[in-house]
């Protein structure tokens, strides 16, 4: 049995094993392409490509009301930093913009503003019309016109001394992200998309390679068990998740500034244990398949994707339906980003870090049992 | 000639249709993610746990902790002892937010005088937090309007009325399922093209193909042709299923949705047959097309706004096909978009196509020599 105790035997076959591995490694380009520059390149990506910092949003302003009443509610929009306004008289000179996508939101305000604002017992209306084909720009776009609103009703009781000032002032703290940059929270959830991409594409192409090419039936009829060709597998690839690891580190924290907070040696032990289970989950995958096409295709859709919408690293989990809530407990990814995020912007927050690890181990656990029990040492 | 192409393209659907594992892989996954990923992939803020540490004892606070216990976005609400549990509650991530109220709450307020609390949110999903403050926000500023209502102040005499078209009740999946048409249909298109190039390659049956009395240009066409069917009926299915199941709305026309569809199914398998013509072996292939579909997916407007990146990679994302597609999905679905924006977003993919299959043809030609 492959759990046996090692002896001399195993290592020796096990590092002729590594060092084959190894230079299959360097000698093939594509290895290369998928350690070093695909990180580089996905590094790049999420730090300037992905943000959900909305500091420009386009909107339109229908003045159809150019009282001075109307014109200094128009002035807390156009000197938001969130919006970039663009004035019109009417509301159809917006109706393409807003088809097309040039703008993502219309504020209307009425003829009979300014009456209605001063006339006893009658509330004059603002119209906020967001596009909602991008709910979450609408979202955005309707709380931002809705804190210049706050904003300028605040300012305006100052300049006429009306009673009546907003009683309780809410003291809004973000902690550990206070200047809300987007990037500080995405760059290190993006890291466990890019160990998923070495730990579980490469290694079930490679594995499958070898199925594909016969060469796994050659290894089989020499004297290495089915464990040793698995952990000879393992360690090279390990390794070099490690590595690329450290190479984003060094992006994230020196390229892109996000601080790091925790202790690089948790980080890596952590990120150690999710290489486990994204390599658990590549041998399985080539394993079933031994099929390149297959294994590709299958690495992708249970191991990248998952990692990229079911982690909670851009949507949020808690607002995910029950059945697909229950399904993100299934993915290593899921605890990997809670572990990335809290080590880079809190610190070593022990509870969270435990309670969000040892599940991979079992995932991972599960991932090699499967697996071995598969991978007979036999030929069919 | 057209004979030879028709058997080409004959043989080329076979060869991915017979192989049973690379026929589930062409319809089973795609019709998972579809279901998965569009409730999954949502922005929206529903279900937010917070933590209320409320050291007032009048009954304004209480008030006002009763109403976000009764708005809809706040489902679970943990009560703090003290001050000292706020940090480690942030910290495991318990709940996104606490509302902390002093013991100068009631009396302040009572008094006529401002009266402050604190929200303290996880900055690690400043995304979700900046919504969730948002709602807070609304919840107090309403206190406030009752609290001077009851007061005898001065109303206000504004109003915001707020209204989203296209999608009134911002339902996330309205703009998920059409964009992950576009997604799951660039993902086949890429992976059929690329690899029943490169495999042949692999194989070495490429060569038999070139020896054969086909010319380039044949072969080309041969092997474009079905990747363009495969694809496009994968994201027939999808559109299907995105009016029969989903039941979102379909206000534009099929006929221009369908038009900008074949044309960026075909600048996707111009791209993928650029990717083959660089590469030796299958995972060559693979990664290649990896290192196309991740900024392809990531640089398309699905996950995050276009208008947040920094102007240059604006520019860039004008080079990707998908960006063109979305709009182009979302706006048949839920605008009514006319033929003048569909035709803006597809005459630039025309131009992409056109550049990749002359591109990649001219790639062949030179390996053959």
């Amino acid at each position: 049995m492959w759990v046996a105790v090692l002896n001399k035997d195993h290592y020796r076959r096990i590092s002729a094993l590594i060092v084959k591995e190894f230079f299959q490694i360097i000698r093939d380009p594509s290895s290369i392409l998928i350690s070093v520059i695909l990180p580089m390149v996905l590094m790049f990506l999420y730090g300037y490509g992905v943000s959900l910092d909305m500091d420009h949003i386009k909107i339109g302003l229908v003045m159809e009301d150019v009282s001075p009443d109307a014109q200094s509610f128009a002035k807390s929009l156009t000197d938001s930093r969130y919006f970039d306004v663009k004035i019109g008289r009417h509301r159809k000179e917006f109706d393409q913009d807003i088809v097309g996508g040039a703008v993502r939101g219309i504020v209307v305000i009425p003829a009979y503003f300014s009456q209605f604002r001063n006339r006893p017992g009658q509330i004059a209306p603002i119209q906020v019309i967001a596009d909602g084909s991008e709910p979450n720009t609408a979202n955005f776009v309707q709380n931002y016109v809705q804190g210049a609103w706050q904003n300028w009703l605040q300012q305006e009781r100052i300049s006429s001394n009306l009673k009546g000032l907003p009683l309780i002032q809410p003291n809004i703290r973000f902690w550990y992200n206070e200047e809300l940059e987007s990037r500080n929270f995405l760059i290190p959830g993006s890291l466990a998309l890019i160990m998923t991409l070495i730990g579980t594409l490469l290694t079930a192409l490679v594995v499958a390679r070898e199925w594909e090419r016969g060469t796994m039936e050659a290894l089989m009829s020499t004297p290495v068990t089915i464990g040793e060709i698995l952990i000879g597998k393992l360690i090279p690839y390990f390794i070099l998740g490690l590595g690329s690891m450290f190479l984003c580190v060094v992006f994230a924290v020196f390229v892109y500034n996000v601080p790091l907070r925790g202790s690089l040696i948790i980080l890596t032990l952590v990120s150690g244990c999710f290489l486990f289970a994204a390599l658990g989950l590549g041998l399985l995958i080539s394993t079933i398949s031994k099929n390149q096409f297959v294994a590709a295709q299958a690495a992708i859709v249970a191991g990248f994707l998952p990692g990229f919408m079911l982690s909670g690293f851009i949507f949020e989990i808690s607002s995910m339906p029950f059945p697909i809530r229950v399904l993100t407990y299934a993915i290593p990814a899921r605890y990997f980003v809670t572990s990335l995020q809290t080590l880079f912007l809190v610190g070593n927050v022990w509870k969270l870090i435990i309670y969000s690890t040892l599940p991979i181990l079992f995932i991972g656990g599960i991932f090699f049992f499967i697996t071995a029990f598969k991978t007979v040492k036999r030929l069919d | 000639m057209w004979q030879r192409i028709y058997f080409l393209i004959y043989k080329e659907i076979l060869a991915v249709w017979r192989d049973k594992k690379s026929r589930m892989v062409l319809i089973l996954p795609p019709l998972a993610q579809l279901f998965v990923f569009s409730f999954a992939a949502t922005l929206d803020v529903k279900n937010v746990t917070m933590g209320v540490l409320n050291r007032d004892h009048g009954k304004e606070s209480f008030e006002l902790v009763q109403r976000f216990k009764g708005a809809p976005a706040f489902t679970n609400i943990h009560y703090l002892p003290s001050v000292e549990s706020i940090t480690p509650y942030i910290d495991n991530q318990e709940g996104l937010m606490v509302l902390s109220i002093d013991e100068q709450f009631s009396r302040n307020l009572n008094a006529g005088k401002p009266a402050t609390i604190q929200l303290i949110m996880d900055g690690r999903k400043s995304n979700t937090t900046q919504i969730v403050a948002g709602y807070a926000n609304t919840i107090i500023s309403q206190y406030n309007k009752d609290f001077a209502a009851d007061a005898g102040a001065k109303q206000q005499q504004t109003v915001i009325v707020p209204r989203n078209w296209y999608n009134p009740n911002l339902l996330y999946y309205w703009f998920n399922v059409p964009s992950l048409s576009g997604i799951l249909t660039l993902l086949v298109a890429l992976i059929i093209i690329a690899l029943s190039v490169s495999r042949e390659r692999e194989l070495g049956t490429f060569d038999q193909l070139l020896v054969s009395p086909l010319l380039p240009v044949e072969i080309m066409i041969g092997k474009t042709i079905p990747a363009i069917i495969l694809a496009m009926l994968e994201g027939s299915i999808i559109i299907l299923f995105a009016i029969i199941f989903f039941q979102i709305p379909f206000t534009g026309s099929i006929f221009l949705l369908y038009m900008n569809m074949f044309v960026f199914v075909t600048a996707v398998v111009g791209a993928g047959l650029f990717i083959s013509a660089l590469c030796n072996t299958q995972q060559q292939a693979i990664l290649g097309t990896y290192m196309f579909m991740s900024p392809a997916v990531l640089l398309s407007g699905f996950a995050t706004p276009i208008e947040n990146m920094p102007h240059w990679l604006q520019m860039v994302t004008y080079l990707n096909p998908l960006r063109y597609y979305l709009i182009v999905a979302k706006g048949v679905f839920l605008k009514a978009m006319p033929f003048d924006i569909v035709w803006a977003n597809t005459w630039p993919l025309a131009v992409i196509a056109v550049i990749n299959l002359a591109g990649s043809t001219w790639f062949f030609r030179r390996r053959l020599d």
